[in-house]
């Protein structure tokens, strides 16, 4: 099962959070710091899985964006590694004529499209299309 | 107000609380349209739990959307409530969302599925009424439905196997279908078909198939098809692999299926892609509870990923090491564990985790193997145990958690029935207390100091024990309630018989008394690596002291050995105040003699000469450890100096003076021995154990001395005179012994004292049973007289065993019955014999007739010699109860033991008990090192496996089959000798035994 999903940049700032389990607001920034350090002193070579506390992180880097999602042990770590790859997939299908460092500034539908992918801690939808579907209906809405 | 929103959410999301516009989301939800109307929602979603209050304001606004002819709100209504939604108000919206069921659209009967989902999950009651509904969806014509049902039944079935047996045939006909590609092309992925859903189900269907063989075997065949199906090389056929190897290894078990996920975990694990590899060991912690025999294959690649440089791939294999566990393994596994901490001591949540894995398991491993191993374990085990916990680990943190938790586990323990609890166990614990009862703070030592006295109470606590725990008590004495407890206790054992538990009760008492001497003498947390670099091994501070000793008038200093040998010449010498000096220093001058042959030379005279596998790495290991130990050994010599308090040093010189025939130069270094000894109990094994070990026959001698002098006066004198008999019957004339019966019958007529030397200890012998008669027995000696009944005793020979044989003489005119004789001894096992000539107890003698007891002897503590002491009353007339004991030589036990130079070579290795000495060679025979070799084998009953050239090798097994192994070596004029043992002191006793054969010869 899915904990939460975080997309960090080099710098370790936060650009996106979504936790399937409640945690505090408080508690959540030294937590994303403990997380995101620990996959960033990480090397290229070394595995894509960290032991994080109780549970395991998985993270994957595109250029500047490391994307860090933490499971639990049960979880199938190879299986939401691609599922990460997916989602960067789908987004950049979506975001086809957006530079990937200014995918930042459309987070409302960064959020959106990984709502369509993972609820409640489970992937709830991975064909791209459909995942897309609701996002495209509303931007056709708003154009005309 | 969008952008507002986002930015909110950004800001919430680096860590800054956006309260003030929580309720301005809910405003955006309910008055935005389209994206707007997303984004509130969306912003709902992120900002509020649950259980917010403000989450009742949206429950209309849902309600609304959900009514909407505007499929797009309907939508974004279901998005939100299968992510959050008020747990009172699901009735409201319920009919709603199965209304949506039906939809004609697929998007919104997949989303009426997920908040059904979403429903069950936060208030599975509500939702029972339409578990019909979800079978429906699970059907559904549209794959991405069914997908969706599917959450909802995972968690089901999860929670209720049983109730969704039947549904089996259509999971496993939806994975046919999906990994047979009969679904749109757009749910591929890389084009793997639906990856995500074939884990799904491969997880839905390990639930069913748990335990159940007539559902399992309705998967076999596409779990088969799964795993040829998915050979494309992309990571996410690997986790489809890994989900499917665990449905395989989790369902009623199949053979093929099993064989074939096992060479996929192959392949995982072999894999130079680290995710993967990392996959295959998780996947291998899995299968190995299952068949620990996988792991095998595999046990080359765990080896590696052992010491792999990335720390997850560690972890997952220290993981899988804990899984396969057994009693064999245990300590390498744990080793290996800790060398884990070892590694990763900046990474604090690892060593969080894995140091309580470790303390937990270790210590408590280690307690059940304490009292189910109790006394029969090598003392080298508790030994270790303790020098770990010592020693400890780099972690500074960790080190003391597990002594702490160490400490816990003792106390509960002692709180509990110690009683129960082996001597070893409540040995270790008495150290463990001693030393580290001051980590736990609000544990006040007075307590623990009482907690060990009661031990000191218990009737079945040993000397050893006791000494351990005085020790501990030593360490323990601070503050006010503590010392007057340790005071009580001093007092109790000061005036004790063992001589060993007075100098400790003196100890406890003086550093009661004094705690500046306390805590220079016996400093916290001593750190052994430290004290070892300022030791002067060569004792030559004491220099001074032995050029003053010899100067005036003083025997050189001896080695003990030598020393030992004196003693037994002149046994009238009173050994009294020496009791205990001896064998520590025994120990001592084994690290002089030890180190004469050196340990390299003669690996690598061995390993060519005798083809010892491995041997040169172990043995330069050992050898070096033996040093490094040697050194540990008199590591504290120098600590105790300023400890000799002036009462000590008085007695030190009373006693000098008393025997002026002891050499006086080693004395004061063996006093400061036994401090270190006893400073370092338990550190050292070979010290401690020597120390208890050894003082037996010293003190035994001393004891039947007295008795001897006081219960039989006259006994003497009388052995002296069988003495002169002992040849003629030790050869044992077999016609006498044979004809037996007949003596037996005669004797009854006659008088022992008309004849009293001679004729009794032949009448005896032809008491002696029919089957031991024909084999050669030791002289029959007296035992003790009381009143008209007389005991004698002899010992046979068997090839497995030691028979003692008693006789009882009744002088009497009348026949004396139910004489009680009770046997006990420190060092042998003693069994009542029950042979089929007198096959019960002799309860009763009859007048002028003789009763013969048998027992017979098993070493169970090697030393020198060994003895029995027995108690025999007399019934008749005055109430009347004598002691007698009888000795043997630790040699009547030895017997040869046949072995091939192989067989030698694998068992040398395994034993960890060795001694070496130098001892003399026959030098008048052109072949010293036959002749000697011959001698050892005539008089120990050695067996010589091989002699090549300037070396040889001997076995002998102690009774029953505890072997000894003996290497011999011709160097520079004396032979280097190297004993080797598992039995702790075998070796030690017998290199005493060669010397004295060879010196005899």
């Amino acid at each position: 099962m899915i904990k939460f999903v975080l997309m960090v940049n080099r710098q370790g700032q936060t650009r996106l959070s979504r936790y399937y389990q409640p945690v505090e607001l408080s508690r959540r920034a030294a937590l994303e710091a403990d997380v995101v350090r620990c996959c960033l002193s990480r090397k290229k070579e070394q595995c894509s899985f960290v032991e994080y506390k109780d549970f395991r992180l998985v993270y994957r880097q595109y250029a500047a964006l490391y994307i860090v999602v933490g499971v639990s042990d049960a979880e199938n770590e190879l299986s939401v590694y691609e599922l990460v790859h997916n989602f960067v997939e789908v987004l950049d299908k979506y975001f086809s004529r957006v530079p990937r460092h200014q995918i930042m500034f459309n987070l409302d539908r960064v959020h959106v499209i990984l709502d369509e992918m993972i609820q409640n801690g489970h992937v709830v939808e991975t064909n791209r299309s459909r995942v897309l579907a609701p996002l495209t209906a509303l931007d056709k809405m708003a154009d005309g | 107000m969008k952008e507002l929103m986002v930015r909110a959410i950004y800001c919430e999301s680096l860590g800054y609380e956006a309260s003030f516009s929580y309720i301005h989301a809910i405003k955006l939800a309910q008055q935005g349209a389209g994206l707007e109307k997303r984004v509130g929602y969306l912003a709902v979603s992120l900002f509020l739990n649950e259980n917010h209050e403000l989450l009742l304001l949206l429950v209309n606004t849902v309600l609304k959307d959900l009514q909407s002819t505007n499929l797009i709100e309907v939508c974004m209504a279901l998005t939100v409530v299968s992510q959050m939604f008020p747990k009172d108000m699901i009735p409201a919206i319920l009919p709603l969302v199965e209304e949506k069921l039906n939809h004609p659209k697929e998007i919104i009967r997949r989303k009426a599925v997920l908040a059904l989902y979403k429903f069950y999950l936060i208030a599975p009651n509500q939702v029972q009424h339409i578990h019909n509904k979800f079978r429906k969806a699970l059907c559904d014509k549209d794959p991405g439905v069914m997908t969706a049902s599917l959450h909802i039944y995972l968690q089901m079935i999860q929670e209720n196997p049983e109730g969704y047996k039947d549904l089996t045939a259509s999971f496993v006909t939806i994975l046919k279908q999906v990994v047979g590609g009969k679904l749109p092309i757009d749910f591929n992925y890389h084009s793997v078909p639906a990856p995500w859903l074939q884990i799904q189900l491969l997880r839905i269907l390990s639930f069913l198939g748990k335990n159940d063989q007539s559902v399992s075997e309705l998967m076999y065949e596409v779990l088969d098809e799964s795993l040829q199906r998915a050979e494309m090389n992309h990571n996410i056929t690997y986790a489809i692999l890994y989900e499917c190897v665990r449905c395989i290894y989790t369902i009623h078990p199949k053979s093929e299926l099993l064989e074939k996920a096992a060479q996929c975990i192959g392949n995982f694990v072999l894999s130079p892609k680290i995710n993967l590899k990392y996959l295959g060991l998780k996947a291998l912690t899995y299968v190995v509870q299952q068949d620990p025999k996988l792991a095998l294959q595999h046990q080359m690649t765990i080896i590696e990923c052992l010491d792999h440089p990335d720390l997850i791939i560690k972890r997952e294999t220290l993981e899988l090491l804990f899984r396969i566990t057994n009693a064999q393994n245990v300590m390498v596994i744990v080793e290996k564990m800790l060398e884990f901490l070892r590694v990763s001591t900046d990474d604090y949540t690892t060593i969080d985790l894995v140091g309580k894995v470790a303390e937990l398991w270790f210590i408590e491993t280690m307690n059940t193997v304490f009292s189910v191993g109790g006394d029969m374990m090598q003392p080298d085990i508790p030994n270790s145990f303790l020098k770990l916990l010592s020693e400890g680990f780099d972690c500074v943190e960790d080190d003391r958690k597990l002594r702490l938790f160490a400490v816990d586990s003792y106390i509960s323990l002692l709180h509990g029935e110690p009683g129960k609890l082996p001597q070893r166990f409540l040995q270790v614990i008495s150290w463990v207390l001693g030393e580290y009862s001051h980590l736990r703070e609000e544990l006040e030592p007075a307590s623990v100091l009482r907690l060990l006295e009661k031990l000191l109470d218990m009737k079945q606590t040993s000397s050893e024990t006791k000494n351990w725990v005085l020790m501990a008590m030593t360490k323990l004495c601070v503050g006010g309630a503590s010392v007057s407890v340790a005071q009580q206790v001093s007092e109790t054992y000061i005036s004790s018989m063992d001589t060993v538990l007075r100098q400790r009760a003196q100890e406890l008492q003086h550093f009661g008394q004094d705690s500046e001497v306390r805590t220079r003498v016996l400093p916290r947390d001593t750190d052994l690596e430290n004290t070892i670099f300022d030791v002067d091994s060569s004792l030559s501070f004491l220099d001074g002291f032995v050029s003053e000793a010899l100067a005036a008038g003083a025997a050189p200093y001896k080695p003990p050995h030598q020393r030992q040998e004196e003693l037994a010449q002149a046994k009238a010498l009173s050994l009294e105040p020496y009791g205990l000096s001896l064998p520590i220093s025994m120990s001592s001058c084994s690290i002089a003699d030890r180190q004469s042959p050196t340990p390299l030379s003669m690996s690598s005279g061995l390993s060519t000469t005798l083809k010892l596998d491995g041997v040169k790495r172990v043995w330069g290991r050992e050898g070096y450890l033996v040093q490094r130990e040697s050194v540990e050994e008199t590591a504290q010599v120098e600590v105790p100096s300023p400890l000799r308090s002036p009462s000590q040093q008085a007695e030190a010189n009373g006693s000098h003076s008393q025997t002026p025939t002891q050499t006086p130069t080693p004395e004061p270094e063996q006093e400061k021995q036994q401090l270190a000894a006893s400073l370092f109990f338990g550190l050292s094994s070979q010290s401690s154990v020597c120390l208890m070990g050894k003082s037996g026959p010293t003190s035994h001698r001393f004891r039947r001395k007295a008795k001897g002098q006081g219960s039989i006066s006259g006994a003497t004198e009388q052995t002296s005179k069988t003495k002169l008999n002992d040849s003629d019957i030790k050869g044992s004339d077999p016609s006498l012994s044979e004809d037996s019966g007949l003596v037996a019958a005669d004797s009854e007529d006659m008088n022992p004292h008309e004849d009293p030397e001679r004729p009794k200890d032949l009448c005896l012998s032809s008491h002696l049973p029919a089957e031991l008669s024909g084999l050669c027995h030791s002289e029959i000696s007296p035992l003790c007289s009381i009143q008209s009944l007389d005991l004698s005793a002899c010992h046979v020979q068997k090839d497995d065993s030691l028979v003692l044989v008693i006789f009882i003489q009744n002088s009497s005119d009348s026949a004396i019955r139910q004489i009680p004789l009770d046997l006990d001894s420190d060092e042998l096992e003693v069994m009542y014999y029950v042979s089929r000539v007198s096959d019960s107890p002799v309860e009763d003698v009859r007048s002028h007739d003789v009763a013969v007891y048998q027992y017979s002897l098993t070493v169970k503590r090697p030393s020198v010699h060994v003895e029995v002491v027995g108690t025999v009353s007399c019934p008749v007339g005055t109430p009347q109860t004598v002691r007698f004991s009888y000795k043997l030589p630790l040699t009547t036990f030895i017997r040869p033991l046949t072995l091939s130079t192989e067989e030698y070579g694998t068992m040398w290795l395994a034993f960890s008990h060795d001694t070496k000495q130098n001892l003399t060679l026959i030098s008048d025979d052109p072949e010293p090192l036959t002749a000697t070799l011959s001698v050892l084998k005539r008089k120990l009953q050695l067996h010589v496996v091989e002699i090549i050239g300037m070396e040889g090798i001997l076995a002998c097994r102690l009774l029953r089959d505890r072997p000894c192994l003996m290497h011999c070596r011709v160097h520079a004029g004396a032979l280097a000798v190297w004993l080797r043992s598992p039995v702790p002191d075998l070796p030690d006793c017998l290199i005493y035994h060669c010397q004295r054969a060879l010196q005899e010869d």
